[in-house]
C-alpha cells in the first residue's frame, strides 16, 4: 500500500500548476480521499478520528485559556477562578479544557484495548504500535503538567508526590534522586518556579504529540489498517475508498462521542475533578487523601502495590515500557482476538485487572486493598510476560474467513468480480 | 486497486449528476441537511472562541471612575486612569482658558470638538470643550491622535509645545490650552471623555 498512486487530476488551472510545484492536493486526496480501508471496520475503529478531534479540541481549548491564564504562584488559582467568573464563555472553555482531557484518555484507553484486542500491534505494524506508546506517554506528561496549572491542594501536591519519585533514585546511588528532583523543582520544595516550567512544557508537549500523530498517521497509510478479521487486504472488493465510507463512520463515532463530552462539559464539570483542587495550593498541608487524576489510577495503584519506593517506581513506568516489548510477546499466528478462543478470556480479565487497578488505586492504601492491588498488578505483567507468549503457543486458532469480503459477505463470497460487485455497497 | 476506487468514485459522481438532472432524491436531502446542520453548527461553536477575546468582566467593571478636584490648584494638573487610558486633567489659569477661548476656528486644524458629551459635529471652541460653569477645567484623553504616545506637558517642567497646552515628543505634535491640535502630524483635537461635575469639586468620568 505504500505504493498506493494517487489518482488526483486537478480540475483548475491553478490547481495543476500547483500541484506540478507543491503536490499537497494529489497527497490529501490518495491518503485521505480514495485511501483503500478494509470494508469490515467496526466502530472500535472510529477512535483514531475521534483522538484526532480531542487533540485538536485540547489544543484550541488551550491556546484560549493561555490568553487568560497567569502562570504564578501567587495568581495562577485566582486567574482560573478569573477565567471561570469573569472572561467570555471562560466558564466553558476551561470546563472543555479540563473535561477534553479526561476525554482524550477515554478515547485513547480505548484504542489501545482495541489494538490489543485485534493484535494490531503485529507484524507489519509494529513501528505504528510504539509510536502509539510514545504518544500515550507524552499524554500523560501532557495531562500530568496540566493538572499542577491551577494550584490548587491536589494540583502541588500531585506534583510533590509525582515529582518525588524520581527521589527514589537515592536508593541506587545516593544523591543522584535529590538532585534530579531539585533540578525539576528549580529549588528545594515545589515553588512558583516549578509552576512556571510547567506551564511552558504544558504548551511545548502537544506540540511534540501533533509531531508524533504525524508520524503515526503516516507509519499507519504505509502498512494499512488491520481490522476485525485481522487480514490483509488482497483483491479490490476487500476495501472501499475511505471517502465517504470511512469517513462517514468516523462522524457517526464522533457526533456519539461529542454527545458524551458536552455531558460533561456543560451539566457536570467538575465531576471527574476532586473538590480538593478548589482549595488554593498550601505548601504547608497535605490533603488527608492524595489521589491522581481517575486515567492515572491504575498505574498509582500499581505504584502503591510493591512496598519498596524503587520497586514501585520502577513497577509503575514498566507497566507502560512493557507495551513498547507487545509485538514482539505476542506469538500468536492470527491477529484477531476473535479467532483466538483461549487469548480471549485472557485479553477480557486483563480489562477487568486494568479497571480494578483503577478502583483500587482511588481506595486508600490500607489492607485489604493493597493485597487486592497486588494480585491484579501481578496478573497486569502475566498478561504480558507469561500469558502473551505461552498462550499464542498452545492455542489452537479458529478457521479465519477466507478474505475481508468474505468475512462481511460469509464464505465463497467475493470469489466472482460480479458477485462483489453486487454486493457492494456502492450500489444505491 | 486504485483504479478500481476511482471507478467506484468517478461512478457515484456519474450518479450523482444524473440524479441532479432528474428529481432530487432522499440521499441528495439527507447530504445537503445534514451538511447545513453541521456547517451552522460549526459557525455557531467557533463564536464563544472568537468572543473570549472581548474585554472580559474585570475590564467592564472599570468603566467609570471617579475623580476629586480640591487638591488640584489653579495651574495645577493631574492624571487619571479610566479604562486603562490616562487622562488628562488641568486647572487652567485665567491667561490659558483666555489664550483658548481668543483662537478662531480658521486657524484650527481640527475643527470638530471631539467631545463625546456634545454632538459629533460640534465646533471646537473652548466652550465645547469644556464644562459650562467650570471652564477652568480641561479633562481630556491623554492618547495623542497621531500614534497613540502620551504627549508632555502634565508635569510643571514639561515641554508644553508652541501653544502652552501638551507637546508629543514621539513625533512633534503640539497641543493648545484646549488640548486641541495646532501644529504636527496629528489628525484630530485630544478626545474628550464623557463626563460630568458631581458636585464642585467632583467629576464621574465614564
Amino acid at each position: 500500500m505504500s505504493s498506493h498512486e494517487s489518482n488526483y487530476q486537478p480540475t483548475s488551472r491553478f490547481g495543476k500548476w500547483l500541484e506540478e510545484r507543491l503536490p499537497v492536493g494529489g497527497l490529501m486526496y490518495g491518503q485521505f480521499i480514495e485511501f483503500p480501508t478494509p470494508r469490515n471496520l467496526n466502530y472500535w475503529w472510529t477512535f483514531g478520528g475521534i483522538l484526532m478531534l480531542c487533540l485538536a479540541a485540547q489544543l484550541v481549548t488551550g491556546i484560549v485559556l493561555a490568553m487568560h491564564y497567569q502562570a504564578s504562584a501567587a495568581e495562577a488559582f485566582n486567574s482560573v477562578d478569573h477565567i471561570r467568573r469573569n472572561v467570555n464563555y471562560g466558564y466553558m472553555i476551561q470546563a472543555m479544557h479540563a473535561v477534553g482531557a479526561s476525554m482524550f484518555f477515554v478515547a485513547v484507553y480505548t484504542h489501545i484495548f482495541r489494538g490489543l484486542y485485534y493484535g494490531s500491534y503485529k507484524a507489519p505494524r509494529e513501528i505504528l504500535w510504539i509510536l502509539g506508546v510514545f504518544i500515550f506517554l507524552a499524554m500523560m506528561a501532557t495531562a500530568f503538567m496540566g493538572y499542577a496549572l491551577p494550584w490548587g491542594q491536589m494540583s502541588f501536591w500531585g506534583v510533590t508526590v509525582i515529582t518525588n519519585l524520581f527521589s527514589s533514585l537515592d536508593s541506587i546511588i545516593p544523591g543522584v534522586g535529590t538532585a534530579v528532583v531539585e533540578w525539576l523543582w528549580g529549588g528545594y520544595s515545589v515553588s512558583g518556579t516549578t509552576l512556571n516550567r510547567f506551564f511552558s512544557l504544558h504548551y511545548l508537549l502537544p506540540f511534540v504529540i501533533v509531531g508524533l500523530v504525524a508520524l503515526h498517521v503516516w507509519a499507519l497509510h504505509v502498512v494499512g489498517q488491520n481490522n476485525p478479521a485481522g487480514l490483509d487486504i488482497k483483491t479490490k472488493s476487500d476495501s472501499v475508498p475511505m471517502y465517504p465510507y470511512a469517513v462517514a463512520k468516523d462522524v457517526v463515532g464522533m457526533f456519539a462521542f461529542l454527545i458524551l463530552f458536552a455531558w460533561f462539559v456543560f451539566f457536570m464539570p467538575d465531576y471527574l475533578g476532586h473538590s480538593d483542587n478548589f482549595t488554593e495550593a498550601n505548601p504547608m498541608v497535605t490533603p488527608p487523601h492524595i489521589v491522581p487524576e481517575w486515567y492515572f489510577l491504575p498505574f498509582y495503584a500499581i505504584l502503591r502495590a510493591i512496598p519498596s519506593k524503587l520497586g514501585g517506581v520502577v513497577a509503575m513506568f514498566g507497566s507502560i515500557v512493557v507495551l513498547l516489548f507487545v509485538p514482539w510477546l505476542d506469538t500468536a499466528r492470527v491477529r484477531s482476538a476473535k479467532y483466538r478462543p483461549i487469548f480471549k478470556w485472557f485479553f477480557w480479565l486483563f480489562v477487568f485487572t486494568c479497571l480494578a487497578l483503577g478502583y483500587l488505586g482511588a481506595l486508600p492504601a490500607e489492607e485489604p486493598y493493597v493485597t487486592y492491588a497486588q494480585i491484579f498488578t501481578t496478573y497486569y505483567f502475566a498478561f504480558f510476560l507469561i500469558i502473551m507468549p505461552i498462550v499464542g503457543i498452545i492455542e489452537t486458532p479458529k478457521k479465519l474467513p477466507g478474505s475481508i469480503t468474505e468475512d462481511v459477505l460469509g464464505p465463497g463470497a467475493g470469489k466472482g468480480a460480479g458477485a462483489a460487485v453486487a454486493a457492494s455497497p456502492e450500489a444505491r | 486497486m486504485a483504479i478500481q476506487h476511482t471507478q467506484n468514485i468517478s461512478s457515484i459522481q456519474e450518479a450523482h449528476v444524473t440524479s441532479h438532472a432528474e428529481e432530487p432524491n432522499r440521499r441528495d436531502f439527507l447530504i445537503i441537511a445534514g451538511n447545513a446542520f453541521a456547517g451552522v453548527g460549526g459557525v455557531i461553536a467557533l463564536w464563544p472562541f472568537i468572543a473570549q477575546m472581548n474585554p472580559d468582566k474585570t475590564a467592564l467593571a472599570l468603566a467609570s471612575t471617579e475623580v476629586d478636584l480640591s487638591p488640584v490648584k489653579e495651574g495645577q494638573a493631574i492624571t487619571v486612569v479610566w479604562r486603562g487610558k490616562p487622562v488628562f486633567i488641568r486647572n487652567r489659569t485665567p491667561d490659558e482658558v483666555k489664550a483658548a477661548q481668543d483662537v478662531q476656528m480658521k486657524d484650527l486644524r481640527d475643527e470638530v470638538a471631539r467631545n463625546d458629551n456634545l454632538a459629533a459635529d460640534a465646533q471646537a471652541t473652548d466652550q465645547n470643550r469644556t464644562t459650562k460653569g467650570h471652564e477652568n477645567w480641561l479633562v481630556a484623553i491623554g492618547i495623542c491622535t497621531h500614534l497613540g504616545c502620551i504627549p508632555k506637558g502634565q508635569a510643571m517642567g514639561d515641554e508644553k509645545g508652541e501653544y502652552g497646552g501638551w507637546f508629543c515628543p514621539c513625533h512633534g505634535s503640539h497641543y493648545d490650552t484646549a488640548a486641541r491640535i495646532r501644529k504636527g502630524p496629528a489628525p484630530r483635537n485630544l478626545e474628550i471623555p464623557p463626563y460630568t461635575f458631581v458636585s464642585d469639586t467632583k467629576i464621574k468620568i465614564g
